[in-house]
Parts: C-alpha cells; structure tokens; sequence
C-alpha cells in the first residue's frame, strides 16, 4: 500500500504598515510615485545619515500583536541584519532578531474540517528594501529607492497548517483582522501583503518534522495554493524515489506552475545580526498598549451585529459584505449616501461578486467608489435607466470608476419615457411580427416576452420594461 | 600684531571690539597654512575662497548685532568624517575620494550658526580607524612639535592644525581616544563628552555606539566655549540626549578645593611612560595642593577594556562601512563582471589595509558560531566596566591619569605592530565604552620636547567638574607655548 503523506506548512507573512511615512524618516509611502522622488539621506543609506523610528509603526505592531493574541514584548529592540544587494542602500536592513515586538500568539481559523488554533510565533517591524528594474536597452539595472524604508511587520507562524486550504484561511483571518484595524490594505498583488510559504512532508503518523523549504514569490491565494500542491507533489516524488528534500529557498513561477531553487541551506547568508546601535530599544508600556486597545476600530464581530441593528439586511449578506474590510466600507459609504441598505448590498453581493470571480480578483482591489454606486442606485430608482442599463453601466464603473450620471447622459443611455413614442414603436413590432400576435391570443403566455424583446431591441434597450410590457399588454 | 597667538575666544572678542577683522582672521590662517601645510598636512580640502567668502558675511552679521557669540568670526577646521555641504568629505578614504555630501553634519550647522568660518577638512586616520593618522589615503600628518613624529590619530589632521596655527580651534571625533590622544600628542585640549551630548547626524560612522563629536582648542576655556556651541539635542539622532547644563564656561574658576580625584593603580603600572607617569603624577599632586583630595584606587576590568573595544567597535564599523558598495556614491572601480565583482574590487580597491582588517575582524565576531562567544561577551564586558566606573564615582567627583602610555612615536613604527598600536588605547578606550565625558589637557613635555596629556574622566554629565578642574589646572600650569604661538610661527 502506497505510503500516506501529511503537509506541515508553517508561512511567513510580510505586511506593509499603512502608515503616511517610513519607517525610520519623514519620506511619504505612497505608492507609485516617480523613482526616487520619495526620498532622503536616510532611505538612500547616505553617510551620516540616522534612523529615528516612526511611533506608528510600533502602534500597528502592537495593535496586530493584541489582535491576534500575542504578548507584547514590553523592552524590544532592532538589531541589522547585514547583506549586500543593489536595493539596500545600506547594506543593512534594519529588522529585529532578539527581541521582537510580539510574540506567542495565534488566530482561530475555520475551514470545512472545523476549527482549528494557528499559533503565531513572532511578528516583528523591518523596513522595506527599495525595487530594481532592469533596463535592457541600456542593459544595466537601475535602483528605486521610493519603497526603501516602508515599514512592514513580518508575522511569522508557527508549522500549523496541512493544507492549502488551511493556509488560505489563515491568510484570509490575518488580513481581514490587520485590514480592520486599519494598519494596512493588505493587497497581494500590490505586493502590500506577502507571504513565504515554508513546507515539508512527512509520513502520517510521523514524529519528527521533514526537511523543509521555503517558496517565496507568492502573488495570489490561487498562486499559494497551487505552490503548496505543486511542492507537495515534488517532496513526496522525491521521497518515494529514495531521494532527500534539500533545505533550500524556492522561487515559484505561476505561469508555468512550477518551482525552482534559488540558494541552498549551505550557501545561505549569514547574516550577522547584531543590535541596531543607532536605535534606543523600544519601551512600551502598560499604558501605552492600553491607549493602542482603546482605540482600536470596530472589529468584525461588532460590525456584524451592527449591522443586523442598523440595516436590517440579511445574516447572509452581512457575513459576506464584513468578511472584506474594504467592501464594508463602501458599503457604509454608499448607504449613507442613497439611505437603502439592501439596493446597495445587491450590488455587491451579485453584479460585484460575480465581476470579482470572474476577472479573479479580490474585494480590496475594486475600484469603485461609494459614490459612484450611489448615483447609479439614484439612476435606477428614478427609473432614468433601466436594470439591464444598470449592469451594463456598472461593469463600466467596476473597470474605470466612472461617474455613472455622466455616463449615461454621454452614451444617451436614458430610459425614453415618452410614452407616445414607446407606443409607435410597439405598434410596429406588432404589426412586423403577426406570429407571435396570434400565438399569443392563442393562449401562448410566452410570446409576449418575445416581442418585449423585439421593443427593446428596437429602443436599443433604452426603455423601461414595465412601460413596454403594460402598452403591449393594452395594444394587443 | 600677533593674531594667530590668540585663542578662539580672544579672536572673537577683538573681532567685536573691531581690533581685527574676520576677514583678517582668515588671510591669517592661510598664511600659516601655506607656510606649514606642504609639511604638516593638516587637511584634506581647503576652502580658502568659501571662507573668505563666509567671513564677510560673518563680519556683517557681527557688525549688525545679529552674531554675539563667543565664536562668531573664528576660523575653524573640521575633521572630514563630518560632512558638509557642497564640500568633499571623504573620510581619508579612496572611496569616498570625489563624495560630496548633500547635508551639513548638525555639529557643523551649529557651528555656522554661531558664527564659525570653516576653513577645510582635516586629515585623519581612513575611518577614524587608526591612532596615528597615518592610515590616511592622503598621506599622513606631521606632528607640529617636531615633524618625524605622528600628531596622534585618528583626529591627527584636527590637533595638528590647532598646534600649528592652521586654525583657532577644530572638531574631531573620538570612538576610542580618537580626540583626546591626538590632543594629548600635540599639546592641545580635546574632549571627548558624554555620549549622546552631540548630535552624530552627519558623522560618517565607525563604531555608532562609541563615536562622539568633541572639540580640539588650544585652552580649556575655548574647549567649554566650542562646547555650549556643539552641545544640542537633535531630534534626528536617536541617541541624542536632552541637556540643560551645557553653560559650560560659567563654572571657569580657579577653585578645587574638596574635589575628590580618584587615581587608579591600574593606569600607573608597566607599559607607561616614566616621564609621562612622573608629569602627570606631578599634575595630581598640584591639584591636591590646591585643595583637591587626590587618593589612589583599584579600577578593576582594566585590561579588558581593549578586547571588549576592538571587538565591539570593529563588528559596528564592518556594518556601518558596508553602505560603501561603488552602486550610490564615491569610487567604483573601473572594470568589472557582475555585480558580485564590481562589490568586491571596488572595496578591495577603495578601502585601506586598517580598514578592511577591521572590516574582517567585525564580520568574524558577528558571524553565525562565533556571536556568543565574541560580541556577547564583549558588551557583557562593557556593562561591567560600566559598573566598576559607577562604583568609582560613588566616591570620586572625577579619576586621574595619562591619556596615552608614551608620548607621540615616530612615523613609520606603529603600523607594522597594530596590537601593540591597539595597546596604546588603553587610558582612554573604557571612557567610550561607558559613555563618560573626559579630557585631555597638556602637562608637560618629554626630554625630546614632546607634549604630555594629562586625562580627567567624569561620570556621565559631569562636564562641568572636569572643565572646572582642568581650568584649575591650566592656571597652576601656567603658559604652554604651542608652535602656533612661537615667534612667527617657527
């Protein structure tokens, strides 16, 4: 009998704070900008230069920290870690090894197994490196130091997890808590979320761990899970041909679904860690991490039962409208806007979702702004466009985030509600389709819906159903 | 009329009493130093056109009452690990051979802003690594006493120019003894402050957890003078400390009576110097005589303190020297495949023998193995020779003692040994590992007419005492003709 294997995958998450500045000096973090415009003798590594930490940075940490449980290192420090690369204008990343900020938690997290307990080892604060591009015209590369010095908290669990399943979950549990508190989008493939998945086999029942590796390159939860059964069935291949599993880092290539070993164990760096001595450790306490819980923001739970309170919308709407802290918010914002609570949860419960699946994205990417869905649900109420309309105006604004009132009036989508016009027009399908007149005084329900769709047609969809169905109903 | 005899403080105030002009001031200097320079070489770059420049922007400012410090108008040099901006700073490296900063050090700002003319970038050990200022890629500095002799390092450059007259006063920076030896060498007063007391925004770094900004001047009132100027709580260093004592020239007077001086055995015994021992020891007993209670005592952990030193400095410094890759500034070497390459040729080319034996020795006490068993263990060390200064101080204002074995070596003979060199550091290195302020003050010369340094260490904070006890001290000496103040500067 074949051999059964178990996966033990333990993941090492990096998150970009979402503070306005870095980490150690007052250059803005926003995204995007041009090379090196957000930059300053400290994210460049120019001599002389000296880190002075951002408070805030320390505030999200420990916020995550309580959020998932974690005991709060109350004298913690930074120490370097030494590595020459391009992107690290140091040389240096400044991160912490001895002492970091939280440690000993874990999150609860549900997959169709049941629940189960993630133990968290550690998180801890570190600055971001800064970006290469590689020029091939000029055929050398050139560095970006806006990224330089973001902060970010790596949440190091503990080797947990057994299937991909469980690791979604667990991603899905940290960033719907980290997003919450507001200490970062957390989106994948903007790289403001990240996560290294370290994994190993080993025969059911077995004692000891196997040997593990570490597979970086992760941009989406379909990427990680297609990672983890791509390594799994190369480990167990490995075993089962009598060959070992190298301790080595992985890249893994999602177009072509497949992994390859970027440094073994013993070509690993050392590092040389030592405290950061132009930092003075970190002293936080109690009263410092009382006022971080006092301000914490509403969490899902409360958000859940606030919403059954305020908005009356089903159970099931608000379990999927909370579970993205993104969603919620454009949720809140367009009911305050148009005042109808389940017109807006339609829209994202239905023509958002169903959008969402198919151009394999996540809530924290859209785009659209309450705004916008608001006037477009203010459109259809006052019947100036009709559903059909509706949907296909709101693909529209899903891609572009237009302004829907705007959109319509320059398409010339209005719904024509001149009724003396509406009746000319279904006269002639009348008159131009005598089969389905008489199939219908024939008792045949159904040909009405034919002809409804030739009056459409006919309006370029521009009409209101209920109008049309009404006048066909009179002329007939 | 003898301008260049004066001290920094006096300068200033003839400046303000329009007896001289800043400008008068500077052509003075220049003078000097195109009469010394191609011996001594004091400086890496000069800036005569900038500070003749400067100058007369300064005299208006005085003029007009905007600039009343006790330093405004004087010319100043400043050691070239400082950077400053627009003007070369290159660390007496080949790396940083054509760098020029794009900000000014804060203890540089300060100084402009109290009205100080800087003049050039002194000459130094590569990286303020070295104690001799013969590491130098630009050749080593001459010692001004007498010219086959080192001035001293690594802030060699800086005491060499004050002793010459090549300036009114200098910065240097002191991680091991790097001010005060230097000063003890060439006969002036250096100190190096509490840590923490000036800003190190801007110092290119060596050891970051040792290094402090000092001043090099040729009395100890201008040192309390450049002091109030340099001390200042800056925001951009973390390791800067909020100070409201820094009115360092209000406590100049003759009185020690009741200061408790504490000798430590320890710094007396072989390897000193008898006519060293036998100067400062005779500086000790003019203390006691005017009323200060001198005693000896154990100092323990002694000859720890360089092996904790060497170990902790040298792991700081291979980190902090690893931002100088040839990928942002300085040199890069010219040819190379791949990045991996061009790293390497570009330091091997670009750093000196000290520097990278430092850089081996750091990366060796850091790596994965050897961590416990080194750097642990040498911060372990620095703790308890903390504590054992704590517990002198529970019964001493300040201690007593040489700042450096001997007197200043010839060129040439120190390089070759670097652990005898090392052993040189013994007095002065322990004050850097626990923080404490100390200064150097000449007492004396040798039989070769070499200047003798006398060291006063405080605990943390305790500037005042020591300029109290070393202006005390100055006056029972008496005059200490520098080169600079000998007739026409000969």
């Amino acid at each position: 009998m074949a051999k059964q294997y178990e996966t033990v995958i333990g993941l090492e998450v990096h998150v970009e704070l979402a503070t306005k500045t870095k980490i150690f000096c007052g250059c803005s973090t926003a995204f995007g900008g041009a090379p090196n415009t957000h930059t300053c003798p400290v994210c460049t590594g120019m001599p002389g230069s000296l880190p002075v930490l951002n408070r805030q940075v320390v505030e999200y940490a420990v916020a995550v920290g309580l959020a998932t449980n974690c005991t709060i290192t109350r004298y913690c420090k930074f120490d370097r870690k030494n590595y020459f690369y391009p992107d690290n204008p140091q040389n240096y990343q400044i991160s912490q090894l001895y002492l970091p900020i939280c440690r000993d938690g874990g999150v609860e997290i549900e997959t169709e197994a049941g629940k189960k307990k993630v133990g968290i080892h550690e998180i801890h604060m570190e600055e971001d490196a800064g970006k290469l591009i590689h020029d091939e015209w000029e055929d050398c590369s050139l560095v970006d130091y806006n990224r330089s010095g973001v902060p970010l908290i790596e949440i190091v669990s503990e080797p947990d997890m057994r299937s991909a399943e469980e690791v979604i979950a667990y991603l899905e549990k940290l960033r719907l808590i980290i997003q919450y508190l507001g200490a970062s989008d957390c989106k994948l493939q903007e790289g403001s979320m990240r996560a290294d998945v370290n994994l190993s086999v080993r025969e059911v029942g077995a004692e000891a761990f196997g040997t593990r590796t570490e597979m970086k390159n992760l941009n989406s939860f379909k990427a990680i899970a297609r990672a983890i059964e791509g390594e799994r069935e190369r480990q167990i291949d490995l075993l089962e041909s009598g060959e070992k599993v190298v301790q080595e880092t992985r890249r893994w290539d999602d177009t072509k679904e497949c992994s390859y070993a970027m440094r073994s164990k013993e070509d690993a760096q050392d590092y040389r860690y030592f405290p950061e001595p132009d930092l003075a450790p970190v002293m936080i306490d109690e009263k410092w991490i009382e006022k971080i819980r006092a301000d914490q923001p509403e969490f899902r739970t409360e958000k859940m039962a606030r919403y059954k309170e305020e908005f009356g919308i089903p159970d099931y709407d608000i379990e999927i409208l909370t579970n993205s802290k993104h969603l919620a918010d454009i949720f809140e914002a367009a009911t305050a806007l148009c005042g109808q609570p389940k017109k807006v949860s339609n829209w994202l419960m239905v023509e958002t979702m169903r959008l969402l699946k198919e151009k394999e994205m996540e809530p924290e990417d859209l785009c659209f702004s309450p705004e916008n869905l608001a006037k477009l649900i203010g459109l259809t109420d006052r019947k100036e466009i009709n559903n059909t309309v509706a949907k296909e105006v709101f693909e529209v604004m899903f891609e572009k985030d237009v302004d829907p009132e705007k959109y319509v009036e320059e398409k010339g989508l209005k719904t024509v509600n001149d009724e003396g016009a509406l009746r000319a027009v279904v006269e002639k399908v009348i008159a131009d389709h005598p089969q389905s007149v008489e199939d219908y005084h024939n008792g045949k329900e159904k040909a009405i819906g034919f002809l409804v769709g030739q009056t459409m047609k006919a309006m370029k969809g521009k009409a209101e159903p209920g109008m049309v169905n009404r006048l066909l109903k009179e002329l007939l | 009329m003898e301008i260049l005899a004066w001290s920094a403080v006096e300068l200033a105030a003839k400046i303000k009493q329009k007896e001289v002009t800043v400008k008068e001031a500077v052509e003075a200097v220049f003078s000097r130093i195109e009469k010394k320079e191609k011996d001594l070489n004091c400086y890496v770059t000069l800036d005569q056109e900038g500070a003749l420049k400067r100058a007369e922007e300064v005299q208006k400012k005085i003029e007009d009452g905007t600039l009343t410090g006790k330093l405004a108008g004087v010319p100043v040099a400043v050691k070239d690990n400082m950077c400053t901006e627009g003007m070369r700073t290159t660390c007496s490296s080949k790396i940083l051979s054509d760098f020029i900063p794009t900000f000014s050090s804060e203890a540089v700002l300060n100084l402009e802003k109290a009205g100080a003319v800087i003049i050039g970038k002194t000459n130094m050990d590569e990286f303020a690594m070295g104690s001799t200022t013969e590491t130098s890629a630009y050749g080593e500095t001459k010692n001004p006493w007498n010219e086959a002799h080192v001035p001293g390092g690594s802030s060699g450059g800086s005491a060499a120019a004050v002793a010459a007259g090549e300036c009114f006063f200098a910065l240097g920076s002191d991680t091991g003894g790097s001010i005060r030896q230097p000063a003890s060498f060439c006969g002036v007063v250096g100190m190096k402050p509490t840590y923490g007391t000036v800003s190190r925004y801007g110092l290119i770094a060596y050891g970051s957890s040792l290094d402090q900004i000092g001043p090099l001047t040729k009395n100890v009132t201008d040192c309390a003078a450049v002091m109030e100027m340099i001390a200042s709580h800056d925001t951009k260093d973390s390791t800067s400390i909020k100070r409201e004592d820094t009115d360092f020239t209000s406590v100049l007077t003759e009185d020690v009576k009741g200061l408790k001086i504490g000798i430590p055995r320890d710094y007396f015994g072989e390897g000193l110097d008898i006519e060293v021992k036998e100067s400062v020891l005779a500086a000790a007993k003019a203390l006691r005589e005017k009323g200060a209670l001198v005693e000896e005592f154990d100092l323990s952990l002694v000859e720890y303190a360089i092996p904790a030193y060497y170990t902790i400095a040298s792991a700081e410094a291979s980190s902090n020297l690893e931002r100088f890759d040839g990928v942002k500034y300085g040199y890069r070497t010219k040819q190379y495949e791949g990045l991996h390459n061009m790293y390497k040729k570009t330091r091997s080319e670009g750093f000196g023998a000290e520097v990278k034996r430092r850089i081996m020795l750091g990366s060796f006490v850091l790596s994965s193995g050897y961590y416990d068993a080194y750097y642990l263990k040498a911060l372990r060390t620095k703790a308890l020779i903390k504590k054992a200064f704590d517990e002198a101080f529970t019964k001493y204002d300040m201690i007593l003692g040489p700042v450096a074995p001997t007197t200043a070596p010839e060129l040439g003979k120190s390089l070759s040994d670097p652990l005898k060199m090392y052993l040189g550091d013994i007095y002065t290195i322990s004050v850097n590992l626990a923080g404490l302020p100390g200064i150097s003050i000449p007492c004396g010369t040798d039989q070769k007419g070499l200047p003798i340094g006398l060291q006063l260490i405080g605990d943390c904070f305790s500037e005042k005492k020591l300029f109290q006890a070393a202006y005390a001290y100055e006056k029972i000496r008496g005059e200490f003709v520098l080169p600079a103040n000998r007739k026409g500067g000969e």
